[in-house]
Order: C-alpha cells, then sequence, then structure tokens
C-alpha cells in the first residue's frame, strides 16, 4: 500500500491549475500551427495569428490564455494499492483549485447555486471530478478547465439503432453548424458514443482530454473520426465562425457498450484553447 | 487589411463609416458588462432607478476578466458569447447604446433593433484574452461588484483591435464568411 499525503496533492492540483490556464501543451500549438497554414479566409488567417501569439505571450507572462479558466473539471484514476493520508481526497483537490485559482489570478467562474441565488462561490470551488478506481499503486490527476461557451454549445440524442452511423453523422454535424462561432473555433470535438445517458456525456469530455489528433485505436471508430472532421471542415464556419476552411483542429471519439434498444450520442466541443494539465503520483 | 482608428463615445456620423468587415482599433472608453449585469440594468431602468454610467453613445464590451496581477491594469480579458445577452440588448439600444463588443452571432431581433437605433456589433477574437489585455490601459468598477467578475468596469483602452461583424445596415459576417467557404 502506497500512501500519499494530501497536503502534497493539494500542491500538485495548484499548480495544474495554473499551468493548464496559462501554458497550452505543445501538441495543441503545434496542431494550430499545422492548421495554420490551410486556412485561406482573411479573418480566419488572422484569427490564427491572434490565437499564436496570444498562446506565446500568455506563457511568456504567465498569465492565463483566456479570460474563461473554466469549470476545474478533473478525471482522476486512483489506483487501488493507494492510501490517501491526512484527509478527504476530494477535499484536497477542492482545496488546490482553490489556492492555484487564487494564486494564478486566474477567474472565479462558479455560481453556488444554478438557479436560484447564482452567488458567485469567489474561488472557483467546486471542481466537477470522475473518478476511476484503476489497478496499482499510483493517483494520476488530470484537470481540464473547461470553458462556458464551448461548454454551453454540447448537446445529447438519444438515436435508436436504425439510426446507424448516417444519424450520428448527422446530429453531430448539425450541433457544430447550430454552434458556429460560438465555441470559439477552430474546436475540438470530443464524442461520446454508447453506454448509458450519462456515461456517454462522460465519453465525450473524456475524448476531449486524448492528445490532440490522436486517432481512437479502433480503425473503424478512427476512419469514422476522420471522414466527420472532413465534413465539419466543408461548413465554411472556420475560425471564430467568421468563415473559413479550419472549423476544426480534431474530433476524438469514445464508445463503450450500449443496451439493445439505444445509441447515445453526445456532443462536447472545446474552444482552440484545449487546456490539460496532468501528474502522476 | 488597413484598420480603421474609432474614438469613443460613438456617434450616427462615425457608425456610418462602419462597414461589416472592417478591422477597426478602438481608442477610448468602454463598458464591460454580461449577463447578470444587463439583467440588473434592465431591470434597474423599469424601476426608474438611475443606471450605473450613462449608456448614450457607449460601447458595452461583454467581458468578465481575470484578476489583474501587479502592474497590470486588467487581467486576460477576451470576449465572451454574446447571444445570452440578446434578451436584454434590443432594451439597452433603445436607451442609447451604440456598439457592443463579444463573439458569435446575434438573434434577428436584435439585429433589426440594431438597424433602428443605428448601433454596430464588433467581434474581438475569443481566447486571445492575454493579448487583448495590452490594450487596456485602466480598469474601474464603477457598479455591481457583488457579481465579482461581472461587475461592471470602466475601461480605458488604446487601439482595442476588434472587427464590424454585424453593422448599422445589419449585414453580417457570420453569414457572409460562412456562405463564402461552405463546400456542399
Amino acid at each position: 500500500m502506497k500512501e500519499i499525503e494530501v497536503s502534497k496533492i493539494v500542491d500538485v492540483v495548484e499548480e495544474l491549475c495554473i499551468k493548464a490556464a496559462c501554458d497550452l501543451d505543445e501538441s495543441v500549438e503545434n496542431c494550430l500551427k499545422e492548421w495554420q497554414k490551410k486556412e485561406e479566409s482573411e479573418f480566419g488567417k488572422y484569427s490564427f495569428e491572434q490565437i499564436l501569439e496570444n498562446v506565446a505571450y500568455a506563457r511568456k507572462e504567465n498569465l492565463a490564455l483566456c479570460q474563461d479558466t473554466g469549470v476545474a473539471v478533473f478525471f482522476v484514476d486512483v489506483g487501488q494499492e493507494v492510501h490517501i493520508k491526512g484527509g478527504g481526497l476530494e477535499d484536497a483537490i477542492n482545496e488546490g483549485v482553490r489556492r492555484g485559482y487564487t494564486k494564478g489570478y486566474l477567474r472565479k467562474s462558479m455560481v453556488n447555486d444554478p438557479v436560484f441565488n447564482r452567488k458567485n462561490t469567489t474561488d472557483n470551488t467546486p471542481a466537477v471530478i470522475h473518478w476511476n478506481i484503476v489497478p496499482g499503486d499510483q493517483l494520476r490527476i488530470q484537470i481540464l478547465p473547461k470553458g462556458g461557451g464551448s461548454e454551453n454549445m454540447g448537446r445529447l440524442a438519444m438515436l435508436k439503432p436504425s439510426d446507424g452511423l448516417p444519424g450520428i453523422k448527422d446530429f453531430v454535424l448539425k450541433a457544430v453548424k447550430d454552434a458556429g462561432g460560438n465555441p470559439c473555433p477552430p474546436i475540438v470535438v470530443g464524442i461520446g458514443i454508447g453506454g448509458t445517458m450519462e456515461k456517454t456525456t462522460i465519453l465525450a469530455k473524456k475524448a476531449l482530454s486524448r492528445v490532440i489528433g490522436s486517432p481512437n485505436p479502433d480503425e473503424r471508430y478512427a476512419k469514422l473520426e476522420q471522414e466527420l472532421l472532413e465534413e465539419i471542415n466543408k461548413t465554411g464556419i472556420g475560425p471564430q465562425g467568421l468563415g473559413g476552411r479550419v472549423t476544426a483542429l480534431a474530433v476524438h471519439i469514445e464508445f463503450y457498450p450500449a443496451h439493445i434498444t439505444g445509441l447515445p450520442v453526445a456532443v462536447n466541443l472545446n474552444c482552440h484553447a484545449a487546456r490539460h494539465a496532468e501528474a502522476t503520483l | 487589411m488597413a484598420e480603421k482608428k474609432v474614438t469613443t463615445p460613438l456617434t450616427d456620423d462615425k457608425i456610418k463609416d462602419l462597414q461589416v468587415g472592417d478591422r477597426v482599433s478602438i481608442t477610448g472608453v468602454m463598458y464591460t458588462a454580461r449577463d447578470a449585469a444587463h439583467k440588473r440594468l434592465v431591470q434597474m431602468h423599469k424601476d426608474g432607478e438611475k443606471l450605473p454610467f450613462e449608456l448614450q453613445g457607449q460601447i458595452i464590451y461583454y467581458v468578465g476578466p481575470c484578476p489583474a496581477k501587479p502592474g497590470h491594469a486588467l487581467g486576460p480579458c477576451g470576449p465572451t458569447t454574446s447571444f445570452r445577452m440578446d434578451a436584454y440588448t434590443p432594451a439597452v439600444l433603445e436607451l442609447g447604446l451604440k456598439g457592443m463588443i463579444g463573439k458569435g452571432q446575434r438573434a434577428k431581433d436584435v439585429k433589426d433593433s440594431m438597424v433602428k437605433n443605428k448601433a454596430v456589433y464588433f467581434a474581438s477574437i475569443g481566447g486571445a484574452a492575454a493579448v487583448i489585455a495590452r490594450s487596456v490601459k485602466t480598469a474601474e468598477i464603477v457598479g455591481f461588484e457583488d457579481l465579482g467578475p461581472e461587475a461592471i468596469y470602466k475601461l480605458e483602452v488604446e487601439d482595442f483591435p476588434c472587427i464590424v461583424v454585424t453593422d448599422a445596415q445589419g449585414a453580417d459576417l457570420y453569414d457572409i464568411g460562412v456562405q463564402q467557404y461552405r463546400i456542399d
């Protein structure tokens, strides 16, 4: 049994919050640079220039890339042989968020009640945490700060099995077209297919946590990702929705077995600032 | 493309010169407000209360900035999605608002109200927040401080970069641009 002190977890989460918000992963920056070459529209090119200048400047000055530093969404893999000492794991993650968002001069965007009060909690807690129990003695913490502009454009459909591939494609394309410029294209499109209503939406979020542009290991799904990416980039939405060739940088699909009656599909969009950071203890 | 220099407050004459697709740099004063602040502004007007700032000829920037680091006027401050303000926008245009800065397409009734009231809608680049903050010279909270990042700030800006995405004739770059690049 490996022991991990909560104070260590708080420190790590604090650091991850700031790193994710200010220092865009190079894989995403390189992906943006590759797609920049393919853009033809005047405003599309201008958008890419501004976006990439912002990435470099934010990193240099340790400033948030985007003022919407998001809901702090976590995927946490807890090894069965890990013992957390000195307090609760969930509390430790929230304390790390509290400290990171304060110390990093990040925006606090959470309100305490969605309907009746909507009072800002002033420290960006609580985080939204997805837990996985896994074999082994490691604790892997991944943060995906998720901005509201792109999150608001998410969709869920409980399709029928007879809708099949054409139904999935139509649904995804409609979600992207209806979103237009709102989610800050060029976007990353996360898609969950299968499972149940809640499972498929978590899969769509999980899909956004993959290394940008990495194909699904199942080649049938990898092909579907590629086909959808090509279709999405024919919509003409373009960077910022102002018209252009590059609407999406990548399409990622995650799938799960489904009930005999169902074909749930969820679409979770991410803006071009596909922010991630992770640590393994 | 050459940038047009614009100073605030906006007048009908200045707006006449702003066409859809123009790159613009704005110098002067603008006010921040998001949906929570708009809701209050519209309610205050209904209740006959004095608003935290005079809307006539002004620009509202849809933004909830990050806190400022020491030595900065304001933290990163890119645009938020504008459609959340659509429900309140015709009412503030009727009160004399002349410009809005945000991102994403507006509803038809907003565009109709812009034509009627001779107003213009600009977009700045979503997610370019750190770079945009360089054009903010001063920032002061003038209303609704309890809303935190959604408070109303008075900003003094210099060469704030944006694009005319809907002009006072109702021409909309979100339609024009997509039509131009769509492959059927």
